[in-house]
């Protein structure tokens, strides 16, 4: 990181060449009960030490976008098209033993409530050293003294004393940061962190945000950042990708889509939150349209100030814009 | 006019022993804030610092320990009971989970005409209003004969305010009525929520964590930190002026307002069990000085209505 003359740490926008860690190609996944697609050929690429920001309103198929990462689908869901490549091998054809093999240690999750995450009847030291000793084949001493470690390295106070704490006994902040801990321990490449900080007050958010900007300049981590919240994004991430209704409608780098963004969902969505101090909001009516009721033609025309005949009818497919900027939108 | 005042607020609850014998949690301590008629007092601070505690106690469904509540200017736990039911419709609740103060085997349209059945309106009338009152709110009539469930969130706190405005309160207060809902979403309910105000006359007491939320909507903010106002001013004053240094860390922990300048020493908030000694704050203070550890600095006017409790300011 190279100190700015304001004293600001700037974060270099990745490079986003060779090849991607992990490469979502045209996935497609079903709710298989009710027979409709949930995800629809969603495209993506993290670069190794990249993060990349994932954003849209409640139900637009983030989490599941980022459970997919891991080859995980919650029950009832199943891909019915398309290929997640981590370093080019497709998890949707490995054999279960060696996807598990494969999360924890190559890809990482961690999420909102670290409550459920992490089990109430262990120590916290308990179940980092599991995961030690899954993935590494750390034991006893050397498992013990590698969980503190990492505990200090997520910054928890008194990691010698936390270590025999259970889940509760802990802070919200000092629970996520036990369960990034906990992430890390199988030295992952990429962490999948799925609105790590919405349940955290904004001072505890501000410091899991440093501590995950930390851990990918120390560790080279790759982040998936999912987020409801652009103002998060632009803090963490090099890239963006805004997803509507199981697609993804923009992608591009973090400063060209704050400075020029294409779609009109992107635009509502970055002037419906108050920024500070301003008292203007601008008003995006209506609501996602739930899986299974999608419109046929472009998915955000029923809410576009834009949309004209077309949009009705046809779908729109991604468009190069611009360096690095796709956006999938007839007008833009 | 001031339409709810609340003066030296004390409030304590006990812990079982789990936590250590006859220990008694000081949520609230020595609180006092006016709301104005037509205003929007906001009020922000960290988990725990008794935002919902104080809510209650403004709506007077709890007691305090100490200090006096007063509903447009009657002292109200020194009332008659007649008195305080007369009162209690003026000063009405919308919380965060509207799934949560929604009976779930209730229709909407039951809901929404409730209180006024309660104060016994006849069933024509009542069910009238409530019609009026759903289209105010933005909703169409055909969500009167769903239940709560089967709207969205933002829907089901728009039956909350309808629900809420029903009994033409003077008084709304909001305890974090968007923490749960989409941006887009909150947009939507800020909004309508500042047409009400203007329609019906309101005053509100707006809590939320959201700073910019909260500077949005108010004309003065109160800062809460673990069970006390350390800050209370126009809303001006927190966008360019010297402030008190938890606000400055709030405001500096915002999303895109944040300096990284180094390690910044904030910490998380201390236990109310173990409230240090001087300036509560000043463990995690980076002004803090001799006199903060020992004496508790008293809240100050350091400009017009703006209030500091901080030795340094
Ligand atoms: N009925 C109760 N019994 C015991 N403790 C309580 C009770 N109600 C609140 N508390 C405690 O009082 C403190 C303040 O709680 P309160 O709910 O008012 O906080 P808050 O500021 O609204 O927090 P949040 O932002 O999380 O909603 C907390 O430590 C809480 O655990
Ligand atoms: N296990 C599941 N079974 C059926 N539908 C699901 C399941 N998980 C998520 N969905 C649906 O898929 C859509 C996307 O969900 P999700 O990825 O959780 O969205 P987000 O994280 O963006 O809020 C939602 O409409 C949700 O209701
Ligand atoms: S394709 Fe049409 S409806 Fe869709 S976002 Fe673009 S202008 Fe709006
Ligand atoms: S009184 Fe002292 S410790 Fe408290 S806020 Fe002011 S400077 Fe900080
Ligand atoms: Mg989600
Ligand atoms: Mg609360």
């Amino acid at each position: 990181m190279q100190p700015r003359s304001d004293g600001v740490a700037a974060v270099e926008p990745r490079a986003r060449e060779g090849v991607p860690l992990l490469r979502i190609e045209a996935l497609g996944l079903c709710f298989i009960p009710k027979r409709y697609a949930l995800l629809d050929k969603v495209d993506l690429e993290i670069f190794p030490g990249e993060i990349l920001g994932l954003v849209g309103e409640s139900g637009c198929g983030k989490s599941l976008t980022g459970l997919a990462c891991l080859g995980l689908f919650p029950s009832g869901v199943k891909p019915f098209s398309g290929r997640v490549l981590f370093k080019g091998k497709d998890l949707l054809c490995l054999p279960e033993k060696e996807v598990r093999a494969y999360r924890g240690r190559r890809v990482a999750l961690i999420f909102q409530e670290p409550l459920n995450a992490l089990n109430p009847v262990f120590t916290v030291g308990y179940q980092i050293e599991e995961v030690l000793k899954l993935h590494r084949g750390l034991r006893g001493e050397a498992a013990r003294a590698e969980a503190i470690r990492l505990l200090s390295e997520v910054r928890l106070p008194d990691p010698e004393t936390r270590i025999r704490n259970y889940p509760h006994e802990l802070s919200g902040g000092m629970r996520q940061r036990a369960m990034i801990a906990m992430a890390l321990a199988g030295e992952p490449e990429l962490l999948v962190a799925d609105e790590p900080t919405t349940a955290l007050d904004v001072t505890v958010q501000a410091q899991i945000l440093d501590l995950l900007l930390e851990l990918r300049e120390r560790r080279g981590l790759a982040i998936l950042f999912i987020s409801h919240d652009l103002a998060l994004i632009r803090e963490v991430a090099d890239r963006v990708a805004v997803m509507y209704a199981g697609e993804v409608v923009e992608v591009a780098g973090k400063d060209e889509l704050f400075e020029n963004p294409r779609h009109p969902y992107t635009e509502a969505l970055l002037s419906a939150r108050p920024e500070f101090g301003t008292r203007k909001l601008r008003l995006l009516p209506g609501q996602v349209p739930s899986p299974g009721k999608w419109p046929a033609g472009c998915r955000f025309a029923p809410r576009c100030r834009e949309r004209e005949l077309r949009c009705e009818e046809e779908h729109p497919e991604m468009r190069p814009v611009g360096p690095g900027h796709a956006v999938r939108c007839f007008r833009r | 006019m001031k339409v709810l005042e609340l003066k030296g607020v004390e409030k304590s609850y006990r812990l079982r022993r789990f936590f250590g014998r006859g220990e008694s949690l000081r949520v609230l301590r020595g609180v006092s804030l006016s709301l104005f008629e037509n205003e929007v007092l906001g009020l922000v601070g960290e988990s725990g610092c008794g935002k919902s505690t104080l809510a209650r106690i403004a709506l007077a469904l709890e007691a305090p320990d100490a200090g006096e509540v007063l509903f447009l200017g009657h002292n109200f736990w020194t009332l008659a009971r007649g008195e305080r039911k007369r009162l209690r419709p003026k000063f009405q609740a919308v919380f965060q989970d509207p799934a949560a103060s929604l009976n779930p085997r209730k229709k909407i349209e039951d809901l929404v005409s409730e209180p006024l059945r309660l104060q016994g309106v006849n069933r024509k009338t009542a069910r009238e209003e409530a019609e009026k009152l759903i289209e105010m709110v933005g909703l169409s009539a055909d969500v009167l004969p769903r239940f709560p469930h089967q709207l969205s969130g933002g829907q089901r706190q728009r039956v909350a305010l309808a629900r809420a405005l029903i009994s033409r309160p003077r008084v709304i207060v909001l305890d974090e009525p968007t923490s749960a809902l989409d941006v887009s979403v909150q947009a939507q309910i800020l909004t309508l929520l500042k047409d009400l105000k203007d329609q019906f006359g309101l005053s509100y007491l707006f809590i939320s964590h959201d700073l910019p939320v909260v500077l949005f909507m108010s004309d003065r903010v109160g800062v809460m930190y673990l069970g006390e106002v350390v800050e209370i001013g126009p809303r001006d004053v927190f966008l360019n002026g010297k402030l008190h240094p938890y606000t400055e860390l709030l405001l500096s922990s915002v999303p895109g307002r944040r300096k990284r300048k180094g390690p910044q020493t904030i910490g998380e908030p201390p236990s109310l069990l173990r409230l240090p000694p001087g300036c509560v704050f000043h463990p995690r203070c980076p002004e803090a000085v001799e006199i903060c550890r020992k004496t508790a600095p008293e809240l100050r006017e350091i400009g017009p209505r703006h209030m500091v409790a901080c030795h340094r300011r």
